[in-house]
């Protein structure tokens, strides 16, 4: 049987009145890949906060490989071996890319390391032409490429993607679904994502969210064939 | 390749330090220098905290005017100076140290910081004018309210109490320390430490998803630029032979900030020009009384801002960059593009 890497037991977030998670009991196996899916306000991101330590839940618990991590703060579980990218690319604007790159190595490397990690990184994302400007300027989708560089970089064993493919055209699709499986070989992937095409390409295991708490899990032909899904989807006609 | 460049960097500081020492005599009287190096001292401390780290500091003037009592109040009590020196340097870094990891711990950022830092410099600006009774007494130093603490044990050579060190002695020691601290800031910048800083001061949320502890880090940071604003307290000490409470002034504590962002912010060479050229200026206003020096100083900083917001030293790298640039080009034609002036890097 499989290593359960990632596990939430009643997993919930209020912000004031309003219940954005509600009571999610989930588990991730080492090595698999999970698309969340929902529509907006669905939970979905707030579930990822939850599990990197952004925000702190206010009801139930997270472990990760059997150790309990609820409420620890954000270095201390990605200090763990968990790569997050957020929803908003959040890179470093003031640096160059490859020091954006060599920063997130250098966390568990020591620097000439680093140094060879964030060269190879760079090769693999086949970021060397902007490697020396900075993130600044790119645009979306190059900016989303920084960012997977910099959850590489970490060598994490498991990975939070937060709609990865937003704001990528075809050709960079193509490369994000390479490198979403690469992840895989060696790291158990998370992938909230809004794009279907991209969802089915990946194939797997999907769970989709619906006002704070799981509604569905299963594979994605199932799920999106699934009458409730649609209605969810697609609003109260289906 | 970067072993190469620090060298080669160092040797550079090292021969324009050099220099500057040297022939600025010639120009300016050593006693009006050795309070520009102090000042360029406090700067560079600003600089590192502000800067680089990312930290408005609103309250530098704390820690400096806390180096100068902690140095006043130890050298009455010690005799000796060595010992009061670094008491000057370590009581305001532990200061520091209480002082930011309840900031930072307590994640306050921009503004809260910039309001607390502010309030803590204006509570011992307010504490120290007000001790001015018998009562307000540490060891045998009268802390002296208003009038301050005059009379102390000047700086001497280690282990000889009578052998003072003043005068342009004073002078080549401020600048030997001011060079000392600027290579150790630039050694810090350079390490891993100083990278992960600015990265920390890019994106806090990014650093900390990377595995950083970042109220720890931000905490180190501020614990440095405290240290160094000590030494300059001490410094500063010596020089005036005297302290008072207007070391915490807000005046002061606004000047250090104009001096950053005058000089050029995220730089290491700005903040010290900044600080010795407008303190320097503020004197040669001091000696005439047709307008009034706080006047020119605010429309400089409005200029500055409006006109050329990244300071003096982004500008002085760029012209001498385009010169290194010209020579060598001119020298190796044949060969391919310059590429001392990209190792040379920000200023």
């Amino acid at each position: 049987m499989p290593e359960t890497v990632l596990e939430t037991q009643g997993l919930t977030m209020r912000f004031g009145g309003v219940l954005a998670v509600a009571h999610v009991d989930f588990r991730l196996d080492a090595l698999e890949l999970r698309c969340l899916i929902g529509p907006n306000g669905a939970g979905k991101s707030t579930f990822f906060k939850c599990i990197t330590g952004l925000l702190q839940p206010t009801e139930g618990q997270i472990f990760m490989r059997g150790q309990e991590t609820t409420r620890w703060p954000p270095h201390h579980v990605a200090s763990l071996g968990v790569g997050t990218k957020t929803q908003v690319p959040s890179v470093m604007d003031g640096l160059s890319v490859f020091e954006n790159i060599w920063l997130a190595a250098r966390r568990f490397l020591p620097p000439r390391a680093a140094t060879r990690k964030a060269d190879e990184v760079i090769t693999r994302l086949v970021l060397g032409p902007i490697a020396r400007g900075s993130p600044g300027r790119l645009a979306h989708g190059e900016r989303q490429h920084v960012e997977l560089g910099m959850v590489m970089a970490g060598d994490p064993w498991l990975v939070l993607l937060d709609e990865p493919a937003a704001g990528m055209t075809g050709g960079d699709i193509e490369r994000l679904t390479e490198i979403v499986a690469e992840f895989t070989w060696t790291a158990a992937v998370v992938v909230v994502e809004h794009d279907m095409q991209f969802i089915r390409s990946i194939a797997s295991i999907v769970t989709v969210f619906h006002r704070g708490a799981v509604l569905l899990e299963g594979h994605v032909d199932a799920v999106l064939a699934d009458p409730a899904v649609r209605s969810v989807y697609l609003g109260q006609a289906a | 390749m970067r072993e190469a460049g620090w060298s080669r960097e160092l040797i550079a500081t090292l021969v324009v330090a050099a220099a500057a020492v040297g022939v600025l005599p010639l120009l300016v009287g050593t006693y009006t220098l050795t309070v520009l190096i102090i000042y360029g001292m406090l700067g560079l401390s600003l600089g590192l905290v502000w800067g680089f780290g990312g930290i408005l500091c609103f309250g530098q003037a704390a820690f400096f005017g806390l180096g100068a009592y902690a140095y006043a109040i130890a050298a009455i009590n010690i005799g000796e100076s060595t010992v009061p020196m670094l008491l000057a340097v370590a009581i305001p870094a532990g200061f520091a140290a209480v002082l930011g990891a309840m900031l930072f711990y307590g994640r306050l950022t921009d503004v809260y910081l910039g309001v607390i830092t502010l309030v803590v410099t204006l509570i011992f600006h307010r504490f120290m004018n007000a001790t001015a009774g018998s009562d307000y007494v540490i060891g045998n130093a009268r802390l002296g309210g208003f009038n301050g603490i005059p009379g102390f044990q000047t700086l001497n050579v280690p282990g000889h109490p009578d052998a003072y060190v003043w005068g342009d002695s004073l002078y080549y020691f401020s600048a030997v320390c001011l060079v000392l601290v600027y290579l150790l800031v630039s050694a810090l910048l350079r390490s891993s430490f100083g990278r992960i800083a600015v990265g920390i001061r890019e994106n806090e949320m990014r650093a900390a998803l990377m595995g950083y502890d970042v109220p720890a880090r931000k905490t180190i940071m501020f614990t440095a630029g405290a240290a160094i604003a000590g030494l300059a307290g001490a410094l500063f000490a010596n020089w005036a032979e005297i302290v008072t409470p207007s070391l915490f002034s807000l005046s002061q504590s606004a000047d250090i900030i104009i001096w950053c962002i005058v000089g050029g912010l995220g730089t290491r060479i700005g903040p010290v020009l900044g600080a010795a050229g407008l303190s320097y200026l503020k004197f040669l206003l001091g000696q005439q009384d047709l307008i009034h020096n706080s006047v020119v100083s605010g429309a400089i900083l409005v200029l500055f801002v409006l006109f050329l917001p990244g300071g003096i030293a982004p500008v002085l790298a760029n012209a001498w960059r385009s010169i290194v640039r010209r020579r060598s080009r001119r020298r190796h034609r044949r060969r391919r593009g310059p590429r001392a002036s990209l190792a040379s890097g920000d200023a």
